[in-house]
């Protein structure tokens, strides 16, 4: 078995929770199936964050600095990593499912000739690799042929990893042709708030078609959601009717989370919007429907109309916050 | 503009998914079969192009013959003809995208627009790869899509984590949809009437000489554990003493 390569996104330097739990899933699988666990920073100007992703308990850091790669884009990208899998006998190239994961493996995977598994949540000893299926209803252990194996891993299956050691960090030199400079990055237009990130939170209040309107979400639920220090999130039930971004969508389609605590209010809990949260420690559902599905999976059910219920519930949590 | 839009038969999301006693697969008895609905999404969008810029929407599918159903309700919704490539095996992403490079080699068209993820296997990957292989640009998770006047070049805004990115890019390339991008139309009876007339060329597999082997394989399939319900609780009270006493999460 030849390397572990760990894609360490950063947005502008810094490293996002999800970066932390790659470097800790390729940890893990080096220490399974053998070789190293490298980290792999990409971006113009990267001596920072390359540093500080070298006290992470990897081997060694590769910093590909280079004017091309200063935004990410999945041809320069995927180019890029592609040369670096070669140069360090790399057989198993790992990032998390985020925006920019899902977006980037598969474009390198198919580069490389080689199949790739998403979202997996386990690394099994025998090389083999367990993932979610149809919304996850259906687990799947999958095998992966080829010299080198990609695989997204789920960020809430994996912890992240803590500050340790101090690796070196090696500067790669990148060279890209026209045909990976096809893209032009024009714009990130930020959706700024200043709650934690939704994939993050300790805490997620999550509100559904039960809302009724964007306005309901702004009075109901961010009256809650601040008076828990928590992140908001949606079903695509309340995503689909414009009461909120799809950025706040958690589901199949949207982020999966796995908070300590996660509220579901309004929220009927169809089979997508599950696949989203069911691996939350604690669940609270707030339904005024007592046959909702959400309630079979909730540790805690309130049988409520969610208009009283969630203001009064809101007063509660301030009084106990003192 | 000439576009190929991509179509998945994959199970009614409704559906319940229940995995076979053996785990070889899933109990396929009396599910009913959908347009994936992302594909659904990404059919709507080149039916706008079209009727915007003018041009071809060309629908292709890859699979059993049973597909005919997905691909002429696609061209209920507008689509001008389809391709089914006839398959019985199942295929791996890599392999589909194989397949689809090929096809899109013949085709020659100006744009493929495909769903983000099909809702069967989740993976995700059709698109990117389809793009590596051609050495196309392109831009996943697609919420707006605006063409230069000159068409030959393409903005995409994509819910990215954090925000809306967009990306730029000329033409051919390749755009997967995400949830809002549009909402799908419904095909009008006009229209069903219509679709019966259109062809729906049907190409054995084998024709394309492209390499199918599977790079992955789906060894066993087993439900998640089951979590059990917990507790219903009457009054607004007793959940915050359940969950700061108790649970001792607040």
């Amino acid at each position: 078995m030849g390397n572990v390569l760990v894609f360490a996104e950063h947005h502008k330097g810094k490293f996002p929770k999800s970066t932390l739990v790659a470097v800790q899933a390729g940890k893990e699988a080096a220490g399974k199936l053998g070789g190293n666990c490298i980290a792999a920073v990409l971006g113009s100007g990267v001596d920072a964050p390359a540093q500080e992703i070298s006290g992470y308990g990897v081997t060694k850091v590769i910093a590909a600095d280079d004017a091309g790669l200063a935004n990410y884009l999945a041809d320069a990208y995927a180019a890029t990593l592609e040369q670096l899998i070669k140069a360090n006998d790399v057989s198993l190239m790992l990032a998390t499912s985020t925006a920019v994961g899902k977006d980037l493996l598969p474009r390198l995977a198919a580069r490389l000739g080689v199949g790739m598994a998403t979202d997996v949540v386990t690394i099994n000893a025998d090389g083999t690799f367990t993932r979610p299926m149809y919304a996850g209803n259906v687990l799947a252990t999958v095998s992966l042929d080829g010299a080198v194996k990609v695989i997204s891993v789920r960020g809430t299956a994996f912890d992240a990893a803590q500050a340790g050691g101090q690796a070196p960090v090696e500067k790669a030199s990148v060279s890209l042709d026209a045909a990976a400079k096809q893209m032009q990055f024009i714009s990130f237009n930020e959706i700024k708030s200043d709650r934690p990130q939704l994939t993050e939170a300790r805490i997620v209040v999550s509100g559904g078609r039960g809302l009724k309107s964007g306005e309901n979400f702004t009075q109901y639920l961010e009256p809650l959601v601040d008076a828990l220090g928590a992140a908001m999130g949606a079903s695509r039930a309340a995503v689909d009717a414009g009461f909120v971004p799809n950025d706040l969508q958690v589901g199949q389609t949207g982020k999966v989370v796995a908070p300590e605590l996660y509220f579901a209010v309004g929220i009927s809990g169809a089979i997508q919007h599950l696949a989203g949260m069911k691996d939350s420690k604690v669940i609270v559902a707030i339904n005024k429907d007592p046959e909702a599905p959400i309630f079979s999976i909730a540790d805690y059910g309130l049988v409520a109309d969610l208009f009283k219920a969630v203001p009064e519930l809101t007063e509660e949590v301030k009084k106990l916050k003192g | 503009m000439k576009t190929l839009v991509t179509v998945k038969r994959v199970p009614d999301p409704e559906t319940t998914i229940r995995v076979k006693p053996d785990g070889s697969g899933i109990v396929t008895d009396n599910v009913k079969y959908v347009i994936n609905p992302f594909d659904e999404i990404a059919i709507e969008e080149a039916l706008r192009i079209k009727e915007k810029l003018g041009g071809e929407v060309v629908l292709v599918s890859l699979g059993a013959k049973v597909i005919t159903e997905q691909l002429r309700t696609g061209l209920a919704m507008g689509a001008d003809r389809a391709v089914l490539i006839l398959c019985e095996q199942e295929l791996d992403s890599l392999a589909v995208a194989s397949v689809f490079a090929k096809l899109v080699e013949r085709e020659k068209p100006e744009l493929v627009v495909m769903g983000k993820q099909a809702i069967d296997d989740d993976a995700n990957q059709a698109g990117q790869m389809l793009a590596a292989l051609l050495g196309w640009p392109q831009a996943t998770f697609a919420s707006k899509v605006e063409f230069a006047a000159d068409q030959k070049s393409v903005q995409v805004t994509r819910e990215v984590d954090g925000g809306l990115e967009t990306v730029g890019f000329s033409l051919p390339g390749i755009i997967t949809a995400d949830l809002r991008l549009n909402e799908p139309r419904y095909a009008s009876l006009p229209g069903i009437m219509k679709a019966r007339k259109k062809e729906i060329k049907e190409i054995p597999i084998a024709d394309f000489g492209a390499d199918v082997t599977p790079r992955l394989k789906v060894l066993k399939l087993e439900p998640p554990a089951k979590k059990q319900a917990g507790k219903k609780l009457e009054t607004v009270q007793a959940l915050i003493d359940a969950l700061h006493t108790g649970a001792k999460v607040i």
